[in-house]
């Protein structure tokens, strides 16, 4: 089977417009006769049903929680890249694309990812006519500031909460096409299973989380927004209801997942405090603009902070190492996400960890607030700061924070094509659902990014492709396929319901969130992973023997939710884990101990493994079908990315 | 810690509803209140009673989704939400009352969840720029002060939780209306749809039968972001102004 990623011809920088200019158009007075159904309301699902409501479509919406504002989207703290060049330092729409590439360790497709930095700059004007309030200069003018991975000012930002805004901004759009009847919306809504009728998408399932109803609902095409797969790890800084579920189902059904194993530890998290942890909060990148990054520069004075014998504060300069600025000099504490984590790991190993298990470094204000004085840091970064004396109960005005990794994005997701369609027909996924333009490591404010360009921008274009070939008459709901699918739904529900055994469904996601980061996490070894596979179908087992889930279907219930969810989670880690074994290299975020170079970084494998891994589902209990897109790369050179 | 909680305990929304106890002795101070209540729903699982259920998403008091009503004040005893609400906040022994948040706009679901989308149809009702997407002009086209950006900032960090309606004895909506009409008054791009947008957003408010405003001041104090009451007297001058030069009529 070959993947056909549908790449335009032409020259890189041509290739979008000329797309757009060949793509079919749905005649306008014809669009009110199609239905799209997006499941999602997050950046890319609120971006894209207020979208394409506005061409005309008709659309539904779904999302699980009480209003679509509350997608995790809303979580994004830190900014939103695009090539702007206000800043006149050299940014360019070229430089966001290469940034991308070698961020991602050359693991993407080129087309896409010029297209979504080209489309970056109008993502910016669209915010702001929103009304969206970025930061602004004395001036007037917009704001930036930097990330990790980048060495221009190209992201722009509101407080710490831009996901906030820009979602609101999104869903402001998406509440006005409510307002005017051409989306439907259907929150506290869960897509249960996917529907397909003679290969291709033409509706879903959904499970009304208040009545329990289970119902079917018929579309032209179905646009999967939903999210990343994150909290596969239990503890993550996903919102706790983000999940896997929709993308799994539809996976189930035909679309192909690609990279599964790519996924982003971000550098700067609170650590675990214990084990009723339920989640794990992110300080946002941004801090690496300001904080310097250190740890004891010997395991004894380590040891002392530990028992608490002395504090940070005590620790004298020459006693400090500031291993980031040490070992990468150029970029210092900027470097990306998994070289930061991977090195915060690395100074943990050796007994130079900061808090009482050893597994935490510090991030310190101390320079900045002599450098800047107190109010401008409080300016910039007071919510957060608020935030982490909220939860640890410690002043990062005075002491340096403690923080370290966690796991934050997935990379990974169902395979898309250059028109983010899936390998069903019909179905597309978009944002964080898709796996496509961030390739082995996502750099910082690129997953916003990519959700409002997927919506906005592209979506529109290559949605009404497809439609312009189907005939404009109504999907008919009562094909039995959706009868049947609809009562599998009931049926697994169901079985959930009278398994009745003694442990809380938290209970299995908890063990199976230890097995993926202890094997599936910053570093991977083969003997790690082969275990891991033999646990998680053991720990599958043992769930649906031994879950206890309770009360009934119709009613609000939220252990039914989670076992749900749960059961596909223990399914997808076994294909991460697969696909961790498989890719015998180290890239971005995949690090495979067996894999790399003499002073410990990643060693990629071009030659053997520049390729996408989609996997194809083959039914119950089967291994998976690995299917390879070959990357070809045109414009830019392969080189091992060096951040030194 | 050792801890009695009395939680409000409700099938659905006609079920009349009330108080149960329980004893939580498993509690550490570093767990943040929902941590202490997963802990309690897993033992009641555990024991074969279904879980307390309420709402919560980000845990990061963002996305405006948990909403408990803690010893008479929503999120409890701290300006915050109660997902970043720690059991350091509470003392050894304490008796812990939680409840829904009470409204007769936000009716209960079950247990301590209820239903905001009251607070979707105001905005539906106007709480946007009507601009699609494609037709903007290049971002910097417009330059917006500093101090009005960020005014217009304080306003848009609304979380749109409730807890406003929750500490009022009128159940009012005002200050969450009024953060979106000021945040939207403020800009530039705001300024075309003005007056019918104070207009329509008050109307929807009024419909969804949440109550007046008696200037107590008790929403900007429960409030988790800090959303300022002057945002009501800007809400107030635009709806004046608007119903005396209305744009609709
Ligand atoms: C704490 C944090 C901070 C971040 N900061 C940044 C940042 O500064 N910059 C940046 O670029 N990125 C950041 N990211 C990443 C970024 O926020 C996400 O990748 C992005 O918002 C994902 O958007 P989305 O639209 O794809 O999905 P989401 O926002 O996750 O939305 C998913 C939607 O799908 C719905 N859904 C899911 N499953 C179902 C189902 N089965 N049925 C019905 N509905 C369903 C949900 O209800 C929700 O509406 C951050 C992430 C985190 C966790
Ligand atoms: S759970 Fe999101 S604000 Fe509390």
């Amino acid at each position: 089977m070959i993947l056909d990623s549908k790449i335009p011809a032409g020259p890189l920088a041509e290739k979008w417009t000329n797309h757009k200019f060949s793509s079919k158009l749905v005649n306008p007075a014809n669009k009110r006769k199609y239905d799209v159904i997006v499941v999602g309301t997050g950046l890319a699902g609120a971006s894209a049903a207020a979208s394409l409501a506005e061409l005309g479509y008709i659309v539904k919406a779904f999302c699980f929680q009480d209003s679509p504002r509350r997608a995790h989207s809303i979580a994004a703290q830190g900014g939103i890249n695009a090539a702007k060049n206000y800043q006149n330092d050299g940014d360019s729409i070229y430089r966001l694309f290469y940034d991308t590439i070698k961020g991602g360790d050359y693991r993407a497709r080129e087309a896409n990812v010029y297209r979504l930095a080209e489309v970056s700059v109008k993502i910016i004007d669209q915010c702001v006519a929103q009304g969206v309030p970025f930061a602004r200069e004395y001036g007037g003018l917009l704001a930036n500031r930097s990330f990790g991975g980048a060495q221009v000012s190209r992201t722009f930002y509101a407080r710490g909460q831009t996901g906030q805004q820009l979602l609101l901004g999104a869903y402001s759009a998406l509440s006005r096409q409510v307002a005017n009847g051409k989306v439907k919306l259907y929150p506290r809504t869960e897509m249960m299973d996917l529907v397909v009728i003679d290969g291709h998408a033409k509706g879903i399932v959904t499970r009304n989380l208040i009545t329990g109803a289970v119902e079917t609902h018929a579309a032209h095409a179905v646009l999967l927004c939903t999210g990343g797969y994150g909290n596969v790890f239990f503890l993550s800084t996903n919102a706790m209801g983000s999940n896997v579920t929709a993308a799994w189902r539809a996976h189930k059904r035909g679309a192909f997942f690609a990279n599964p194993c790519f996924t982003q530890i971000h550098p700067t998290c609170i650590p675990v405090s214990g084990d009723h942890q339920s989640k794990l909060t992110l300080m946002s990148e941004s801090l690496r603009n300001d904080g310097r990054v250190w740890v004891p520069a010997s395991q004894e004075i380590a040891e002392k902070l530990r028992k608490g014998q002395i504090k940070a504060n005590d620790i004298k300069e020459e006693d400090r190492d500031y291993f980031l600025e040490r070992n990468y000099p150029s970029f210092g504490n900027l470097v990306p996400r998994d070289v930061a984590s991977r090195n915060a790991k690395y100074v943990c190993d050796q007994g130079l960890g900061v808090n009482e298990t050893g597994e935490a470094v510090f991030l310190d204000f101390r320079y900045a607030i002599t450098r800047d004085t107190r109010e401008i840091i409080e300016q910039k970064y007071g919510n957060l700061f608020e935030m982490y004396k909220q939860i640890t109960g410690e002043d990062p005005y005075e002491m340096p924070m403690m923080i370290y990794p966690a796991v934050h994005y997935t990379m990974g997701g169902l395979w898309v094509d250059y028109n983010l369609m899936t390998t069903v027909p019909g179905l597309y996924a978009l944002g964080e659902a898709n796996f496509s333009e961030h390739g082995a490591n996502r750099l910082g404010a690129s997953a916003l990014m990519q959700g409002l360009a997927d919506g906005y921008f592209v979506v529109p274009y290559t949605v009404g492709d497809y439609l312009a070939q189907l005939a404009p008459k109504q999907v008919d709901e009562t094909h039995p396929e959706f009868a049947r699918i609809k009562e599998e739904v009931q049926n697994r529900i169901n079985m959930l319901l009278q398994i009745n055994g003694t442990k809380p469904v938290d209970y299995f996601h908890r063990r199976l969130g230890k097995i993926m980061w202890n094997e599936c996490g910053m570093a991977r070894t083969i003997k790690g992973l082969k275990g891991a596979k033999a646990e998680i179908q053991a720990l599958k087992k043992e769930f649906w023997s031994n879950v206890k889930v309770m009360a009934t279907n119709e009613e609000l219930n939220q252990s039914l939710e989670k076992a749900n969810r749960v059961a596909d989670f223990l399914e997808l880690g076994e294909l991460m884990v697969d696909d961790a074994l498989h890719r015998n290299e180290s890239c971005g975020g995949h690090f495979r101990e067996e894999y790399q170079t003499p002073d410990g970084e990643a060693l990629r494998d071009d030659e053997n493994f520049a390729y996408v891994a989609a996997w194809k589902y083959l039914g119950e209990g089967q291994e998976e079908e690995l299917v390879k897109e070959e990357l070809v790369f045109e414009n830019v050179k392969l080189t091992q990315r060096s951040y030194k | 810690m050792k801890l009695t909680l009395k939680i409000w305990r409700q099938k659905n929304s006609t079920d009349k509803g009330g108080f149960v106890t329980y004893v939580a002795d498993h509690v550490s101070k570093d767990m943040s209140f929902l941590e202490m209540l997963d802990v309690l729903n897993d033992q009641l699982t555990e024991r074969g009673v279904d879980p307390v259920h309420f709402d919560h998403d980000c845990r990061e008091g963002i996305c405006g989704m948990c909403s408990l009503y803690i010893n008479g004040k929503p999120h409890g005893p701290l300006q915050t939400t109660t997902c970043q609400l720690h059991m350091r906040s509470f003392s050894d022994g304490e008796t812990i009352t939680i409840e829904p948040w009470r409204a007769k706009a936000f009716p209960v679901v079950k247990d301590l969840v209820v239903n905001r989308s009251a607070f979707d149809r105001i905005i539906q009702a106007g709480g946007y720029v009507s601009v699609n997407t494609g037709g903007a002009p290049d971002a910097n086209e417009i330059p917006i002060p500093k101090n009005v950006a960020d005014l217009a900032m304080d306003a848009a960090q609304c979380i749109g939780c409730g807890a406003c309606v929750a500490a009022c004895k009128n159940a009012s909506a005002m200050l969450f209306t009024s953060a979106k009409i000021s945040q939207l008054a403020l800009l530039p791009q705001g300024q075309v749809e003005r007056k019918t947008r104070a207009e329509k957003m008050v109307a929807q408010m009024d419909a969804e039968g949440f109550g007046a405003c008696t200037n107590t001041g008790a929403c900007e104090a429960e409030c988790p972001k800090g959303i300022s009451i002057t945002n009501i007297a800007r809400m107030n001058r635009e709806y004046f102004s608007a119903v005396v030069s209305s744009d609709t009529m």
